[in-house]
């Protein structure tokens, strides 16, 4: 039995769903395909971020950030409480809970925009063809006038510590932990590292991060990742740059109690023991039974699906999008990128700018960032103005006693055009968007400048910073004097 | 499908244009009447759009090059990606040449803050500079560029605006080669011609302001409340005594066509009146059949559609009689040029009080210097001096107006 298609999507993720749901508005006869299944073998959508990645983890840091401010913050505010406790599966329930809200509602999206949705596993067979083969085994084939792989990316896993989702676990196991551990090892002190280790932290871990790279955040910029650094070890998180992980060993009998690391650093050869250990290393692009190398899809010496800018692939009717292809890999690019594929197809000339993808790291304080950071100026040989303004000088922010951080604004120095924003503090994310906006109509710092903000609001600090880069801040000084 | 861009059909008196500045580049997206080109003439700045969605296939005619009215400045084609196409026709859309140094409210919309900012702080013209920013906004960036390469001493021709060379003299004197501009270079033309081929002379005359002044004075109050808040100038009752004037001095209101004098049955006043960029004449058309309050009324709409730069071709071409008015900004007495075709010209002046003689008494009176300059050729002496005094009469016992004697 063959169903024919204008669309056939592989993977409902960001980058899958995003592409499959255009397409329906398009007016093209879509099909969808996802072989995710959750604790109770149900097909759901929104792949990798909605399940196992974004959101259960922002959940997760939310829930915890609360009990920080409960424990912590409450009493400089004149709230008395008395002892707070975390009820670590009640925490992860709602988690799920959320993740089954937004599961189902990309569910009721792909159904309202007409898309059928296949459960089972895509391989592409031919340029015009795309098999389907459930848990159960039978395969469907389903042709298609146009194929968009959207597979995703699965976390790297690394053969000193393999993965057993019990006591050495990825990113996502580590969103299922029953009660906090008491000492919890992270290996990767990027985003995913970072986030996860926070969580746990917060709620009294006692966390560890390995890093095997001697830069702290190296594409963050050097004023942000610093301050970052300081604030993080602050809120306890031990983060040891240059350690390589080289050996585990589990032991405790057969319930795995813990897990002892072996790494070495600039002292030598160094042993830690945890309870839990999070393996935070990257994520690689999945490809695996997607199609066969007589099909001619090119990969990348990285192992992404080889595309152009508009994310074709060397084969005319069959595109790529979202983590599987190069890029960062971050939800929104791949959103974008699956919109702009389902647009190309309708023959609209929708062109994602790689230039303004911003980025994004979900600790408190945030970290936000979009554009050139002050290094790259420097090794392009581009002159920069640059504004920075600290939270702390900030009426919104010290109302809310939450006032660590900055806002970084970099200018072009000759024509103040905007050319990256980097922020620490509350808000990053939605502060930063503002920037990202205005950079992409070629905005100065002075345009910025003035702009009336409200007053009094944590985006004031992006009108400050502008200003500061133009030498005029109204609320901290400004050290070089100019018109 | 492929069409043609044609330049539009110029007017009568426009032999030619020049095409001023592309904002669209080659292969550009294009969405119906964007802006795609501006071609500059003698009087206005014509703006070409796009007739339709589609994509700039190729220019013709770049910008400094000289065009003719229909012809082909580029090639466009038509379409959407979904590979509908509509009918072409090329829109135009006539824009004075006389740009204020402020942008206009509904080009201020398109400038980012800082860019407007930079513009007004500059003096510069809007459609003079090219947009990079989003669907051809208007950075502070591109008015940065653009600033810097006016200063710069290489001259770039495709700006639009003039090349500027700055030089030291051998003595260490500081001189600045400026080309004239496309308006400047016709004025200068036209002033030459007019002084060159017309045997120009001027006469004058005085006139006592007083009795339009007491009208004035008596009846401006109740003036504006019945016409809709236009006030009582002095320049409608010149026209007025003007156009009766030239009712009774037709060869005044002539022009000379060839080796024809055209006497024409109707009075198109021209009204020289300042603009940011310099003076305009737009014209009283059928002035004849205007009231005191019409003339004031669209006086005060050509003073406001001349600052904000939107007076059309239309209403500045043609004219039978120019009145222009040194004395708005002191002069006492001059000597205006003739405005071709036309054969006369009357300048008005300041009012000033000088003791003048009356009935063997000394009273000090509002007078005006009056000045007719004429095209001997086609007015003799006799009836120029009768035209101005005939003037000056109605001015001076305004009740003559009424009774056309």
């Amino acid at each position: 039995m063959t169903k024919e298609y204008d669309v056939v999507v592989i993977g409902s993720g960001p980058a899958g769903y995003h592409a499959a749901i255009r397409c329906g508005q398009l007016g093209f006869s879509t099909a969808c395909i996802e072989k995710w299944q959750n604790k109770d073998k149900k097909t759901v959508f929104g792949g990798t971020c909605l399940n196992v990645g974004c959101i259960p983890s922002k959940a997760l840091l939310d829930t915890s950030h609360k009990f920080i401010e409960a424990q912590h913050d409450f009493e400089t505010h004149g709230i008395k409480v008395s002892a707070v406790n975390i009820d670590v599966p009640a925490m992860i329930e709602r988690k799920d809970q959320v993740v089954k809200q937004l599961t189902s509602g990309v569910a009721g999206l792909l159904s309202g925009n007409k898309v059928d949705t296949y459960s089972g596993t895509g391989k592409v067979t031919s340029p015009e063809t795309v098999a389907v083969s459930d848990p159960e085994g039978e395969t469907l084939e389903l042709r298609a006038k146009h194929i968009i792989i959207a597979a995703g990316s699965v976390p790297i896993e690394i053969p000193p510590t393999p993965i057993d989702q019990n006591t050495i676990v990825d990113s996502t196991g580590a969103l299922e932990f029953q009660e906090v551990p008491k000492r919890l090892g992270v290996i990767g002190a990027g985003v995913i590292g970072l986030e996860l280790g926070s969580v746990w932290a917060r709620l009294g871990a006692d966390v560890v991060v390995l890093e095997a790279m001697e830069g702290f955040l190296p594409a963050v910029d050097r004023q942000i990742a610093k301050e970052a650094a300081k604030i993080f070890t602050k809120q306890g998180l031990q983060i040891k740059l240059g350690a390589r992980v080289t050996g585990s060993k589990l032991s405790g009998g057969k319930a795995k109690k813990s897990v002892t690391v072996e790494y070495t650093d600039s002292d030598g050869e160094q042993k830690a023991t945890f309870d839990k250990l999070i393996v935070a290393v990257g994520r690689k692009p999945y490809t695996e039974g997607l199609f066969d190398s007589s099909l001619g899809i090119e990969l990348d010496e990285r192992g992404f699906i080889k595309v152009d800018e508009q994310c074709a692939t060397s084969i005319p009717s069959i595109y790529a999008c979202g983590d599987v292809v190069r890029g960062p890999m971050l939800a929104h690019k791949g959103m974008e990128e699956g919109i702009m594929v389902a647009e190309r197809l309708a023959g609209k000339k929708a062109q994602v700018n790689y230039e303004l993808v911003p980025s994004v790291i979900y600790t408190h304080p945030e970290i936000a960032w979009v554009g050139k950071n002050e290094e790259e100026l420097k090794a392009a040989g581009i002159d920069y103005n640059v504004g920075v303004f600290p939270f702390a000088a900030s009426g919104r922010a010290l109302a809310a006693n939450d006032s660590e951080g900055m806002v970084k604004i970099i200018a072009d120095a000759a024509t103040d055009r905007i050319l990256g924003c980097h922020i620490i503090g509350p808000s990053a994310a939605d502060l930063m968007q503002q920037v990202v906006i205005a950079m992409e109509f070629s905005a100065s710092a002075e345009d910025l400048g003035l702009t009336m903000f409200s007053h009094p609001t944590l985006s004031e600090a992006v009108h400050e910073a502008a200003l500061a880069s133009l030498g005029h801040a109204i609320h901290i000084g400004n050290r070089r004097r100019r018109a | 499908m492929t069409t043609e861009i044609k330049a539009p059909q110029l007017p009568e008196s426009v032999p030619d244009g020049t095409i001023a500045t592309w904002y669209k580049n080659v292969g550009e997206k294009v969405a119906r009447d964007d802006l795609l080109v501006d071609i500059e003439t003698d009087k206005v700045v014509i703006e070409v759009v796009a007739p339709d969605d589609g994509v700039l296939a190729e220019i013709l005619k770049v910008s400094g090059e000289t065009i003719t009215s229909n012809e082909a400045i580029a090639k466009f084609e038509v379409g959407t990606e979904e590979g509908v196409s509509g009918s072409p026709s090329a829109q135009v859309k006539a824009v004075s040449n006389e740009t204020v140094s402020a942008p206009t409210a509904s080009e201020s919309a398109a400038l980012s803050p800082a860019a407007r900012k930079l513009i007004e702080e500059n003096s510069l013209a809007v459609n003079e500079i090219s947009g990079t920013g989003k669907d051809g906004r208007i950075t502070k960036e591109d008015v940065v560029n653009h600033l810097s390469a006016q200063s710069s001493t290489t001259p770039k021709s495709n700006e639009g605006g003039p090349a500027q060379e700055v030089s030291i003299s051998s003595e260490g004197r500081i001189e600045e080669r400026v080309p004239m501009s496309r308006l400047r270079a016709k004025v200068a033309e036209r002033l030459l011609t007019a002084t060159q081929t017309t045997a120009m002379l001027t006469t004058f005359n005085e006139v006592n302001m007083q009795p339009v002044m007491d009208i004035r004075a008596k009846y401006k109050e109740e003036f504006e409340k019945a016409h809709d808040g236009v006030r009582l100038g002095f320049m409608s009752f010149f026209v007025r005594a003007s156009i009766e004037a030239l009712k009774r001095f037709p060869a005044v209101n002539a022009s000379i066509d060839g080796n024809d004098i055209v006497y024409h049955g109707y009075q198109d006043i021209g009204v020289a009146v300042s603009s940011p960029r310099g003076l305009v004449v737009p014209v009283l058309r059928n002035a004849d059949n205007m009231g005191l309050a019409g003339i004031e009324k669209e006086i005060r709409n050509f003073g406001e559609k001349a600052r904000d730069g939107k007076l059309a071709i239309e209403e500045m071409t043609g004219g039978t009689f120019t009145i222009s008015n040194g004395g708005v900004f002191g002069s006492l007495l001059s000597t205006p040029i003739l405005n071709p075709p036309q054969t006369a010209i009357l300048g008005m002046h300041k009012i000033q009080e000088r003791p003048m003689a009356v009935s063997g008494e000394v009273k000090v009176l509002p007078m005006m210097y009056l000045a007719l300059s004429y095209d001997h050729r086609m007015i003799d002496g006799k009836e120029a001096v009768q035209f101005l005094v005939t003037i000056k009469d109605l001015l001076e016992d305004p009740t003559r107006l009424i009774l056309e004697i």
